[in-house]
């Protein structure tokens, strides 16, 4: 577990924020040819042939436009586009809809983002989870340095629980497992 | 030092002593254009406007670089082994580098020629030579792997090959040496020569759909040394030119001995005329032995089969298939201009160019303006077949491409310079040193119907200090030439890889529109494929143990493995389950003397390991595939001999920590 907590440390993160300083250096006139690229990074590779990853399952799904939406305006569509290995826990539009009013809409302001960041990051983990390895009591590390516990009873399984697993989706670059609840990290 | 270009060294040293300086380069460097950066500058994320094939010369490899940037795309390996790909060391990859003498892990590749239709680059294959065990490969452009290969019999020295018919109807294969046929007694004295030693060239049918290779017909010749070929076009379609040199037959210091007589050949084959022959059922079937290799995408493995017969005719017995047309002084290119009218030889020890008629030619042959005959075969009359002479182009003339606009390049070896002349008038409009002493050219689709005449390459055989100095031995240079306007304008150099002889280049959407992204695994029939991570598994029979094992961002299934012991035949049957654009997956074991694998999404590579010691040993991906890449292991047990540990295998049956405070965590 430590492992994989350097691991986020020294690779997620700046992967996470990297788009950003991208964006920063546009306005720098030594890099003229470089502000020429899109925003972005892997999700603009054109690729009708490949298996979807992570991103594009979920921007498939009807169900999910608010996450799609959350994770553009974390600026998280890059990182869940590289090669991974990600489990995805992924809440419906329904389950963000049963947070108390205007809290998405908050979250989605840009003097949010850190929070957003935060919370979208809680419902990620390093390495593809198949189903059998949600064991009842098994925690998990999450991207956000902050840990879900999983519980298994009457066959289903839950997170922290408050949200359930509906269904698993594989994807070119891990595994989602599409949730009823939004997972809200613990307060500090 | 090269040794096609080793009789021109004695020329060099008289050039030298006779003060020449009108061909001395420029200053190397004030001799690039002012807007040369623009001019190569491809941004970040934006592609090159061309694909450029490089032989690799003793690399045995093909390498690929865009245009106009210079970068190396990548190295398809060919006649060599690879241990980037696991080329010539995978069980499904080995038969491709097997030959009638056995497996021959790395030959010397010369010559490439793109396939074409009408004359025209198709963008569907790329052909290239094995020069030294004679044989053709076959590259799927869709792929950019060596499709196939086939041996050629009969042969010595694969040099004047693969140049190709507009059609891609044949490839050609040209022998540098002549030898004994091979089923005729070899084991004969040297000087034997003119008696024993033979010429062939080989015309090798391609098919038109799936572009299998097949030998149609061999022509048998005199004991020359045949150097580089092209095929007509338009009018001359129908007609293949070749050159050759050592007229004299040497066998021995061809340095001097085969530079005697003024003039050696470019010989006219009247292929069309061959082929209605072999239609009628004429020539003679020999007994030989050669490879046929083929590289299946659906299997992903090689086949090798040894094929046995070849059809030879012998041009004694058909009179008006080939004619001898006198060129100065041991020619080594043999090039067709994109009309198909004129041909030009470059002799490389001559003071001119000779370019022929193809018109004059046709009507020597029919008013017999002969000079004889050589061994049999009628020698036109030079004046007869000649549209003029390029009077004093520089120093050592080898090859010439063409800009489509009625304008030859041709590179002068010794001169260090490429000249650029007019067809029409044979005068000399333009010349750029190059940095240093050029072999081949390319202009792109130079040598078609179509060329593509805005860049030219010269393609370097000496370095000296044009880069870094990398102790003593140096990558080879290349120099990217604007030929759009009246004068050549240097943009580049570059390193290459090998050393660069022939090369081709094509308008790069005509190629990546059809560039593969991963290989469909439903469509995946390897005898070995593992489909789904729960088909992995061990089997023993007898001591041979077939590991099937599948490979996906972040693990190998199984990753622990029992019951191996001392001696057994492993055989490592790695599936790439991804269905990902660029995500392989390498494998390696401890010890392995065959070294590693490297796997494609959607492919199986099998590697076969004998251990010879009991002990644990580790495997692990060796492509950083993914985040947790490092994580991607497992362990294989060796038990000795006799041991009676059974075949266990699994995968994520961890035993509970040795730490109880990671006990929670981990369970």
């Amino acid at each position: 577990m430590k492992h994989i907590k350097r691991f986020l440390a020294v690779i997620i993160f700046p992967l996470l924020f990297s788009c950003n300083q991208a964006a920063d250096t546009t306005s720098d006139s030594t890099t003229t040819d470089a502000s020429a690229q899109p925003a972005g990074g892997q999700e603009n590779v054109q690729d009708d042939v490949s298996q979807k990853d992570v991103v594009k399952v979920a921007m498939g799904s009807k169900d999910h436009t608010t996450l799609v939406a959350a994770l553009k305006q974390a600026d998280l569509v890059t990182s869940l586009s590289n090669a991974g290995p990600f489990t995805v826990f992924a809440p419906t539009n329904e389950a963000f809809n049963k947070l108390p009013a205007g809290t998405v809409d908050g979250l989605m302001k840009d003097d949010k983002k850190a929070d957003l960041q935060n919370i979208l990051q809680y419902h990620v983990f390093m390495s593809a989870l198949p189903p059998e390895a949600l064991t009842d009591g098994r925690v998990l590390g999450m991207v956000n340095g902050d840990n879900v516990t999983v519980t298994v009873k009457d066959g289903k399984t839950m997170l922290n629980n408050s949200a359930t697993i509906i269904t698993s989706i594989p994807a070119s670059n891990g595994m989602i497992y599409v949730i009823d609840g939004v997972l809200l990290p613990p307060s500090k | 030092m090269k040794r096609s270009i080793l009789p021109v060294l004695s020329l060099a040293a008289a050039v030298i002593l006779l003060g020449s300086t009108g061909c001395k380069p420029k200053n190397a460097e004030s001799a690039a254009s002012g807007d040369a950066a623009s001019r190569v500058y491809v941004p970040p994320g934006k592609y090159d406007e061309l694909y450029n094939f490089v032989s690799g010369g003793f690399s045995g490899q093909v390498s690929v670089y865009g245009i106009p940037s210079g970068r190396l795309l990548r190295v398809i390996p060919t006649f060599s082994i690879d241990p980037e790909s696991g080329y010539g060391f995978s069980e499904e990859t080995k038969p491709m580098l097997n030959t009638s003498h056995g497996e021959v892990p790395w030959d010397d590749q010369h010559h490439l020629e793109l396939s074409q239709t009408n004359g025209e680059l198709d963008g569907r294959w790329l052909f290239a030579n094995g020069n030294n065990t004679p044989r053709i490969a076959r590259i799927d452009l869709k792929t950019f792997r060596t499709a196939e290969i086939l041996e050629i019999p009969n042969s010595a020295g694969n040099h004047s090959s693969p140049f190709i018919t507009e059609n891609t109807e044949y490839v050609v294969a040209g022998t540098r040496f002549s030898v004994p046929m091979d089923n005729d007694n070899g084991d004969v004295p040297i000087d034997t020569y003119k008696k024993n030693f033979k010429g062939t060239v080989s015309f090798i049918s391609v098919a038109p759909t799936t572009g299998e290779m097949k030998i149609a017909f061999q022509l048998l010749l005199p004991g020359v040394d045949f150097d580089l070929s092209h095929s007509g076009k338009g009018p001359s379609s129908g007609w293949f030119f070749f050159s050759c040199y050592n007229s004299e037959q040497a066998h021995t210091l061809l340095e001097v001995n085969a530079s005697q007589r003024d003039k050696d050949f470019i010989m006219a084959v009247n292929w069309k005329k061959a082929e209605e022959y072999v239609k009628q059922g004429k020539g003679q079937v020999q007994t030989v032995k050669y490879a046929h290799n083929v590289y299946n995408d659906s299997t992903h493995t090689a086949t090798s089969t040894m094929e046995t017969k070849t059809l030879v005719l012998d041009v004694k017995n058909f009179p008006d298939i080939v004619y001898m047309i006198p060129c100065p002084k041991s020619p080594h290119g043999c090039d067709v201009d994109p009309t198909g009218e004129y041909i030009v030889g470059s002799g490389k020890l001559a003071a001119l160019i000779p370019v022929y008629s193809f018109a004059k030619i046709q009507q020597a042959i029919t008013n017999k303006t002969f000079d004889g005959d050589y061994d049999g075969i009628p020698v036109i009359k030079y004046e007869a077949a000649l549209h003029g002479e390029v009077k004093k182009p520089g120093l050592g003339p080898l090859h010439t491409e063409f800009d489509g606009k009625g304008n030859a390049y041709t590179t002068m070896f010794i001169s260090s310079e490429i000249v650029k002349w007019s067809l029409k008038d044979l005068t000399v409009l333009d010349r750029h040193a190059t940095y240093y002493s050029p072999g081949h050219l390319m202009i792109p689709g130079g040598d078609t119907r179509k060329p593509y005449g805005k860049y030219l390459v010269a393609y370097n055989k000496i370095t000296k200090d044009r880069y870094l100095p990398t102790g003593p031995e140096l990558s080879q240079s290349a120099q990217l030439f604007d030929i759009s306007g009246d004068k050549m304008k240097l943009l580049a150099d570059y390193p290459s890889i090998g050393e660069p002889h022939y090369a081709q280049a094509i308008p790069a959407e005509m190629i990546s529109k059809n560039s593969l992204k991963i290989f469909d695994i439903s469509k995946n029939s390897n005898q070995y494929v593992t489909l789904g991570e729960k088909n992995a598994k061990v089997v023993r029979t007898g001591n041979r143990v077939d590991v099937y094992m599948t490979m996906i961002r972040s693990h190998l299934n199984p990753d622990n493995i029992e019951g191996v012991k001392v001696g057994d035949e492993v055989y490592f049957h790695l599936t790439n389950l991804e269905q990902d654009w660029d995500v392989p997956h390498g494998f390696a074991i401890k010890g392995a003397n065959t070294a590693e694998l490297l796997v494609l999404p959607g492919e199986t590579q099998t590697l076969k390991w004998i251990p010879t010691e009991s002990s644990m040993y580790p495997f692990y991906c060796t492509d950083f595939c993914s985040a947790l890449h490092q994580e991607m292991q497992g362990y294989l047990r060796v038990s000795p001999r006799g041991s009676n540990v059974p075949i266990s295998f699994s995968m994520g049956k961890n035993a509970d920590a040795s730490d109880s405070t990671l006990t929670k965590s981990t369970k």
